[in-house]
This record gives C-alpha cells, structure tokens and sequence, in this order.
C-alpha cells in the first residue's frame, strides 16, 4: 500500500528516498568502479532510518496522534472484525426507524468461541464515507448496536465494541429521532449487561458518540489512538475563537492515549506496529486479537453479580476533586 | 435565603437590565418593561411574552422546595484541575467568587409538599453549568444517598455539557452519572427530571434524558449540538423551533412542558403518584 506521510514523517520519507537512490542499477556500478561496499551503506542508511521511526513515533505530538488516529488508510472496524475473527454475520437495523452504516456489528468467533462484536465504521471512499456518514451515528446507530448488545446478553454471549468515530451526529435528523436519548440510553443499559464487555478505541474516540458504546469491563486503546470529550477544533473554537489553534487544543486536552492511560481512564495501551497500524495492519490485528482474548479470558472468569460491580465502580470512581473545607463567599 | 436572592442580580444569569430606580426590569426576550416586584412575583416569566428568565441555583429552590426545607449535601467538594488546562484555574477561582459556590450543581435534602425528596439544581451561572468530576460526582453521591434513603430523584439541568478543561474525565461524567441512574431503576426510585435553559450536549445525552419523567420549562434551549449542524444536512431548512423544549415534545423526547408557576404542583402530584404505589405495596406486604 502506498503510505502519504504527513508533515512529522518528512525526516523518514527523505531516507526512503536515499534508500532509491542507492538501489538504482547504475548507483551498484558506479560503487563497484569506486570500490564502495553500497551494501554497508544501504544498512547504515535502513539503520538511521529505524532508529529516526523509533523515536519519531514513540514522541509523537498529541496533535500529531490525532492525525494518526484520522488517517485516512488507518485499519477500520471492518478491517479488524475480518482479521481477528471469524465468521463474522452482519446484522442490520435498529428495529425502529432504519439501518445506519455508521456501526457495523454481529455474530462473530474470536478464537472459536462466539461473540458479538460491534464497531463504528468510517468509509475507505467518498462514496463509502457518505454512505456510513464519515463514522458520525446516528441515534439508529446507537440503538442497532444496544440490540445487538441485548441480543448477546440474551444468549450469554460476551460483547466486543470497537470505536472509531468523530462524534455522534448532531444535525437536524439526529436531533429529530433522538440522538441524545439513543447515547443516553446505551449509557444507562451497558453497566447492567449480564455479559463481559471488552472496547477497544482503534482510532478517533469522539466524545459522547464514542462513549456511546463503550462502556466496557475493559477500555483498550491503540497507542496512536485518541479520545476526547470535544474535537481540538471545536476546542480552539470555543477558547481562542481560532480553529487553526486545533495543535494547541489538542494539547491542553490530552487526548492522548498515553494520557487516558495514565489518568487510569482506559486499561491498556495497545502498541501499534511501527509506524503505526496502517503500515502493518496484519501486525496491529494481531496485537488486538491477543489483548481481545486476554481480557475476557479473564473477565468469563468473574461471577455475573461481582463483574457488574466492578464495571459499576471502574467509571464510578472516575473523576478528581477535592474537599474544601473553608466555604466561599460571593463578592 | 429568600431575601438574599431577591437582591442579588448579576447580568451573567440573564436577569433583565437594571433600571437606575431598581423598580423596573426589562424583559431580556421581548423587552417589555416590567415592575420589578410583579416580576419577581411572577417567578422572573415574563408578563407580556412568557420568557423564562434562567434561575440561580438559590432561586431554583426558593420557587421549588418547602421553605427551609433544603440542606445541602457535598457542597464542598471543589474541581481539581487534572489536565493543568490552560486558565482553568483562574477560571474556577472567578467562579468561586462570583457565585459563592464552588461549583455548579447544588444538592441535597429538601421537601416539595411535604414530601422528602434528593434534588439537584444546575447553576448555569457557574462556568456554564458545565459537567466536570464534580457535578458528576455530586449528582451520583445524590443518587446512591437517594437509593440508601429510598427518596425520589428531582434534578433541574441547565448546562452547555461536558467540561472540556477536564477533558476524557469529563466524558465519563456522562458514563458515571447514568450507571447511577441505572441503579436507581433497579431500586425502583422515582427519578424526575426538569429541563431547564440551556441543556444541551453531554448532559442530555446522558443523565437528563434518563429520567421516568422528562418536563421542560418552556422556550428553554434542549438540543444534542449547536445549531451548527453537520455538512450532509447544510441544504436542509431548520425549525424555528429547532433545539427548543418545544421542539423536542414534538418530537417525542419530552413528557411536558410546564410552565414555572405549575412546576411545583406538578412535581408534589408526580412524587405522589410514584409514591403512593410504593405505600400500597408496603400495605400489602404487612398484610401478608
Ligand atoms: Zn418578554
């Protein structure tokens, strides 16, 4: 696949460059007539050129990490759900209204065992990404997948969600049919699922849209994925009156999943292949499917009752704030 | 406290502009001048237009609870700024100063007709009613005490959403707060909410849509976004209502939309009817 890099990567893309040069027919015979060993020198160069990637991609701003997470040939859901299980079904429509190709979601086997793995799907082409409305769901999105979800409680399935999206949809359909009921609800049903629930942030967590469904036992994120509560755009909007401000923004909003991570927000961070996923996204399934397996592994284990307990409490003690004990009065 | 809030007026909760004489108000919505004293005896609605001026916290409960019923519960709890979000800070401490509290949602004990209920009221006033770790930690510590003490749940929201100086842990105010509504389904516990101007964004679509009762004061701005809306949707033409109480109980989101002067009335019938199927039950129990 060919890779566009993006502004941070000049430095890399310069040394693929050289790495061309040196390999081209007339660069080996001029070598030879010079007595250059150009093999040494094609190491030496693919040995700068991963020692630069190692420490580019490990100091990675948090603006430069949302354009990781939006890139555009990032591994979706759909790429992930073919990878790491098998068989998978979809299934469509909230029951309601219609069918949003935002969320993609159904029967599935990860490692044999069944389960139903829900997904926020963006689209590869112009057409695909109107058709899924660029990962933005609308309220049937959110309901088809709380179908799903109850289906899987039902036939004591565990549950995988995976989230990609840049926020729920707001415009005037949205607001019509109910999108801040549709979140509101999945927000109020996920903890009292009677199954394992594992979420994986892959890409874009936008805010509500993305919390939408993922309420899990366990909150993975992909190590160049991000997750926020407002976009940097709106961010800078709001503070600066600047959208161009979005690197800034980002920044102050650590959106990070480094940070989530350290602020006990999310579980684990996922290591991407280097690069990130979309240079091996084989590489990047299978980091997914072995930390998928790993955690319900560990959460079948958890007797129904004390499991929701633990989910009840992982977000109830999310949050900081302090006592005061002196009061304040207005001026 | 009723004295207090009747002189106190800041122009940030939207009271209507001072006169010199202090007798007058001026409608902030259709600009109808309106003796101080008929307005304030007409709960800050306008006379003419109808236009629900936005409450404080303190005039919230003055209208709404039995008088000296409220004792407030967590009013210490204060944010912490986590992100080290540029001028948050500051933000906060002008905010302490300027409203007297150290955040927005004010909770506690209170009755309504003489029936003991947890309530909580969004202060918009303090930086927007925003919902940061606190409100969200004060609105489940209100629930999980409603739970123990098996009271009805009112909340009155007003808010622009999620605090974004708290970042993710803003977010997942919106996670927390409605698992701890779930809990209070499972307890059977009365959960109303009143939709008050503005409740948009992360608050609606977590704890304020997940009410077994939904009302709205009427013309109070309740909508998911802005009304910016998203790029498929540029063409189509909005609603003049679009992102009202008005829209959203034409839609089907909302119970009612109650006028201020019925909203106390309305809210001792509600807690009586959820109330008195319990008494029944309990009834019936001893019966056995
Ligand atoms: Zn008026």
């Amino acid at each position: 696949m060919q890779i566009n890099p993006f502004d941070f990567e000049r430095p890399i893309a310069e040394l693929d460059q050289i790495l061309v040069e040196l390999s081209r027919p007339e660069k080996r015979r001029e070598a030879e007539e010079q007595g250059i060993d150009l093999e040494a020198e094609i190491q030496r160069v693919e040995q700068e050129k991963q020692r630069l990637m190692r420490h580019l991609f490990a100091h990675l701003s948090p603006w430069e990490k949302t354009q990781m997470a939006r890139y555009p040939q990032r591994p979706y859901s759909l790429d992930y759900i073919r990878q790491v299980f098998d068989d998978f079904m979809e299934m469509s429509g909230d029951r309601l209204f219609g069918n949003d190709e935002a969320v993609v979601g159904g029967p599935a086997l990860l490692e044999k065992k069944p389960v139903m793995v829900i997904g926020q799907q963006k689209g590869r082409d112009l057409k695909e990404r109107q058709r899924r409305n660029f990962g933005s769901a609308y309220p049937e999105g959110f309901r088809k997948a709380l179908r799903l979800m109850k289906m899987a409680e039902k036939f004591n399935r565990p549950i995988i969600t995976l989230v990609d999206t840049p926020a729920a949809e707001a415009g005037l359909g949205a607001e019509e049919r109910g999108i801040s009921e549709a979140i509101a609800r999945n927000l109020r049903e996920m903890p009292m699922l009677a199954v394992p629930i594992v979420t994986a942030v892959i890409g874009e967590g936008g805010s509500g849209g993305a919390l939408g469904i993922a309420v899990g036992d366990r909150v993975l994120m992909f190590e160049h994925a991000t997750y926020s509560v407002i976009p940097p755009e709106g961010c800078a909007a709001i503070l600066w009156r600047d959208r161009n401000r979005a690197a800034e923004a980002a920044g102050a909003l650590k959106l990070t999943a480094q940070h989530a991570h350290c602020f006990g927000l999310v579980d684990e961070v996922l290591i991407e292949p280097l690069g990130g996923a979309h240079r091996d996204p084989m590489a990047a399934s299978a980091t997914l499917k072995k930390a998928l397996t790993h955690h319900l592994d560990q959460l079948r284990e958890i007797p129904v009752p004390e499991l929701l307990e633990q989910r009840y409490q992982k977000f109830r003690q999310m949050g900081r704030w302090t006592e005061r004990t002196e009061t304040v009065e207005p001026e | 406290m009723r004295s207090g809030w009747l002189k106190r007026k800041k122009a940030e909760i939207q009271t209507p502009t001072e006169t010199p004489s202090d007798l007058w108000s001026t409608c902030a919505k259709c600009h109808e001048v309106v003796f101080e004293r008929d307005f304030q005896r007409n709960l800050k609605v306008c006379p003419r237009c109808g236009h629900h001026h936005r409450l404080t916290a303190e005039e919230r409960l003055e209208i709404t609870v039995d008088e000296n019923s409220f004792t407030e519960i967590n009013g210490n709890l204060a944010a912490t700024d986590p992100l080290e979000f540029p001028d948050y800070a500051a933000k906060l401490e002008a905010s302490y100063r300027a409203t007297g509290k150290y955040d927005g949602m004010i909770t506690g004990s209170a009755q309504i007709e003489g029936i003991p209920v947890a309530v909580g009221v969004a202060d918009f006033s303090f930086m927007g009613g925003s919902m940061g770790s606190v409100s969200g930690e004060k609105i489940v510590r209100l629930m999980e005490f409603a739970e123990q003490q098996s009271l009805p749940v009112i909340l009155f929201t007003a808010s622009g959403g999620a605090r974004m100086h708290e970042g993710l842990f803003s977010l997942m105010q919106m996670a927390k707060t409605s698992a701890a509504v779930a809990r209070l389904d499972r307890s059977r516990i009365p959960y109303l909410v009143v939709l008050t101007d503005p409740t948009t964004a992360g608050v609606l679509a977590s704890y304020a849509s997940l009410g077994d009762v939904i009302l709205a004061e009427a013309g109070a701005v309740v909508g998911f976004a802005g009304r910016r809306v998203g790029n498929q949707e540029l063409g189509a033409r909005l609603p003049a209502n679009f992102q009202t109480s008005e829209f959203q109980l034409e839609h089907g989101m909302i119970d009612r939309i109650v006028q201020r002067k019925e909203l106390r009335p309305t809210l001792a019938y509600l807690l009586r009817f959820f109330g008195a199927e319990v008494e029944e039950m309990e009834d019936a129990d001893q019966s056995i």
